[in-house]
């Protein structure tokens, strides 16, 4: 798995609450066998007009938005559905961190598994957020944020720096970019003694 | 461990496998469920990695998503969706899983067949990588919905890494209404506790109201869990839960049957345990459940308005509103009665079961679909169907001028060719109204398998409180 430990980049600001799983890739492009080339989809109803071409409307079109790494939105992000191809979607697009005041658990947990840091923020550090970008944007500039995964903070260059918290294990695996897989297979043996201990039949091999 | 525990710490305690230091604990899986869609990648990892199905006879799969619900001798039109489900045939195959073919006459919706089969059983944990697995938590389970990594991670190991989620009490008190259904009091819930109220929870649904439900009502209630953003939904095994399990294929038989029985008596929450919330309602306070937004928690009774975005107190609120009323062509003040039907579809995970079509049919005995609507019934499994068959239901929906399908999520998510066209307006008795979920630009209604019936013959929402039955 791709690794995470620090990252600066150009924040896209999608000012919505309870963008769904079904928004940030769609189902018709759910049928692909692979994990990549997603990114072309991402936010499909939105990002593009009914001729294909962009909506000049939709926050990831603005050029404010332009080679954005940050995704910063409102509440519940990521609810419904559990298809994985959303974070897919948002990591082949360019996203290596998205912070919303609040994550559905599934989308949460995937992110991990997908080198894509979820960063739950206070909803007055996200308004503050959300203004400096608005304000960058109307002085046709780029706003920027660093995440820093080993300090656990997110940060611009002027002067707005915040802590957040992140399962200490899953922030591990990240860092190091770890199989978890393989970190779980470790414990093969405790796995067969629950089973045994269960009246399940022993596993060969 | 404390004496008093709810039925989630029980399952839980009973299924952490070990809690290295510095590590989230391993969770035994019991069942894993499998479809074409969310599959895929999981068997390449497996793949590409040299690894194996640790527990293939506790693994079991079925093409739902993408299945076309006209007539299955003819081939897939769609060569993507056709990949997807030769692919998951071929997966199965190679690491030995059980598979629910097409051709076979069990295969159906994966939350369907499961409890249906036997397969799902009271104190199990169950995963599947689709966020309605809380389905399975009808019978007392633990089930939840999970990524496509998580479902690698449970093929090759069985367990799943886990943090142990907080325990909500939602306790329905009293008797359910005449006319109001469970998915009434699911949609009223929601309403109640927003599209996040649960996130970090496993609601545990308690009370009267609940207890009365018979199998497939509370499987309704269970399976909306995450459209209240929770990570899953459990009812307490009782009697009518051992009832329904008795005689099913995958279930025990005999004296293992009544061993059972003893384990899962002891399975609900013991007296005094403590949950980390609770919340109360009344059974009486809900009426019919018609939603008017483009989440399920923007919803109101059968008898109301579509609500004016000005009158939300929240900005996320009211921006959401507004936005959702722009997208589903409708204005506030407007009577939910007066809105218009193009599409009714009677399916899904939600409401596709027996009661639901003996629901459906019921309001539907003796009348005609309107000529402004067209209609679709589409059973949730291979079974269902012909025990609709059985009973003459497919006559009394064929008669009115339903569509009458084979088994799938159909029109739920619009994978397969059942879509609506662009601003075509459906009353649905599936669980998510999101934008575009239906088909791009489709607007959707989520009601209960009777109000669908019943705006299928009016052309538009009724009461069906007051439904003149046949």
């Amino acid at each position: 798995m791709q690794s995470f430990t620090t990252h600066t980049g150009v924040v896209a600001a999608l000012n919505r609450a309870n963008v769904d799983t079904d928004q940030i890739i769609p189902k018709q492009f759910l049928k692909r066998i692979e994990r990549t080339g997603f990114g072309q989809f991402l936010f499909c109803d939105w990002r593009f007009l009914a001729d294909g071409g962009l909506n000049p409307e939709f926050e990831l079109n603005q050029p404010a938005a332009a080679g954005a790494s940050v995704l910063l939105a409102r509440r519940n992000f990521g609810c419904g559905s559990s298809r994985e191809h959303a974070p897919w979607a948002l990591a082949d697009y360019g996203f290596r961190a998205v912070i919303a005041p609040t994550f559905a658990d599934i989308f949460f947990n995937n992110c991990f598994q997908n080198g894509m840091v979820p960063i739950r923020l206070d909803e007055a550090d996200v308004e503050e957020l959300f203004k400096r970008a608005a304000a960058a944007a109307a002085a046709e500039a780029q706003y920027r944020l660093t995440v820093d995964l080993k300090a656990c903070t997110v940060s611009d260059d002027a002067g707005f720096s915040r802590s957040f918290t992140v399962d200490p294990f899953r922030r591990q695996c990240l860092l190091e970019g770890l199989d978890d897989i393989a970190l779980s297979l470790r414990h093969t043996d405790e796995v067969a003694a629950w089973e045994a201990a269960h009246g399940l039949p022993a596993v060969s091999g | 461990m404390p004496t008093a525990r709810t039925l989630l710490d029980k399952i839980w305690d009973d299924h952490v496998v070990c809690s290295p230091a510095g590590e989230l604990p391993l969770l035994y899986i019991d069942r894993h469920l499998v479809h074409e869609v969310t599959s895929p990648q999981a068997f390449e990892g497996l793949r590409l990695a040299g690894r194996k199905v640790r527990r293939p006879e506790a693994t079991f799969a079925t093409p739902d998503h993408n299945v076309p619900t006209s007539d299955r001798r003819l081939p897939i039109a769609d060569p993507i969706s056709k990949q997807q489900i030769d692919t998951l045939r071929a997966n199965c195959r190679e690491f030995g899983v059980r598979l629910f073919d097409l051709d076979d006459a069990d295969q159906g919706i994966v939350h369907v067949i499961g409890p249906e089969l036997g397969i799902t059983q009271p104190g199990m944990t169950i995963v599947c990588g689709d966020s309605h697995t809380a389905t399975h938590g009808a019978l007392g389970s633990l089930a939840f919905g999970i990524g496509t990594s998580e479902v690698e991670h449970v093929l090759a190991t069985q367990t799943l890494r886990q943090a142990k989620p907080k325990s909500l009490e939602l306790r329905v008190e009293g008797r359910l209404p005449a006319g109001v259904t469970a998915k009434d009091i699911v949609l009223y819930l929601i309403g109640k506790l927003s599209t996040e109220g649960g996130v970090g929870h496993v609601i545990e649904y308690t009370g009267e109201c609940i207890r009365s439900l018979g199998m497939e009502q509370r499987m309704t209630v269970c399976n909306m869990s995450i459209e209240a953003g929770a990570r899953a939904g459990m009812i307490a095994p009782d009697a009518i839960t051992f009832d329904y399990l008795r005689g099913r294929d995958l279930a025990p038989k005999g004296a293992a049957f009544d061993a059972a029985v003893a384990r899962w008596e002891k399975l609900p929450s013991d007296p005094g345990a403590a949950y980390d919330r609770v919340e109360t309602f009344k059974a009486a306070d809900v009426v019919p459940q018609v939603t008017w937004g483009t989440n399920p928690a923007q919803v109101t009774g059968v008898d109301a308005t579509v609500p004016d975005p000005g009158r939300f107190a929240d900005p996320n609120d009211r921006s959401s509103a507004e936005r959702a009323l722009d997208y589903m062509g409708l204005a506030g003040g407007t009577r939910i009665v007066d809105i218009p039907l193009d599409r009714v579809f009677i399916g899904s995970c939600t409401n596709s079961r027996i009661e639901d079509l003996r629901a459906a049919a019921g309001v539907v005995r003796g009348y005609r679909v309107a000529p402004t609507v067209r209609a679709m019934v589409v059973p949730g499994s291979g079974r269902v169907k012909r025990q609709a068959e059985a009973e003459g239901l497919d006559r009394v929906f064929r008669e009115a001028g339903f569509d009458w399908r084979e088994a799938g999520c159909s029109m739920c998510l619009g994978m397969n060719p059942d879509t609506l066209a662009p601003q075509e307006r459906c009353a649905s008795t599936s669980n998510r109204n999101f934008e575009g979920r239906q088909g791009k630009g489709g607007r959707t209604h989520l009601v209960s398998p009777a109000m669908a019936a019943a705006a299928a013959v009016t052309g538009h929402f009724v009461d069906v409180r007051d439904w003149q039955y046949k």
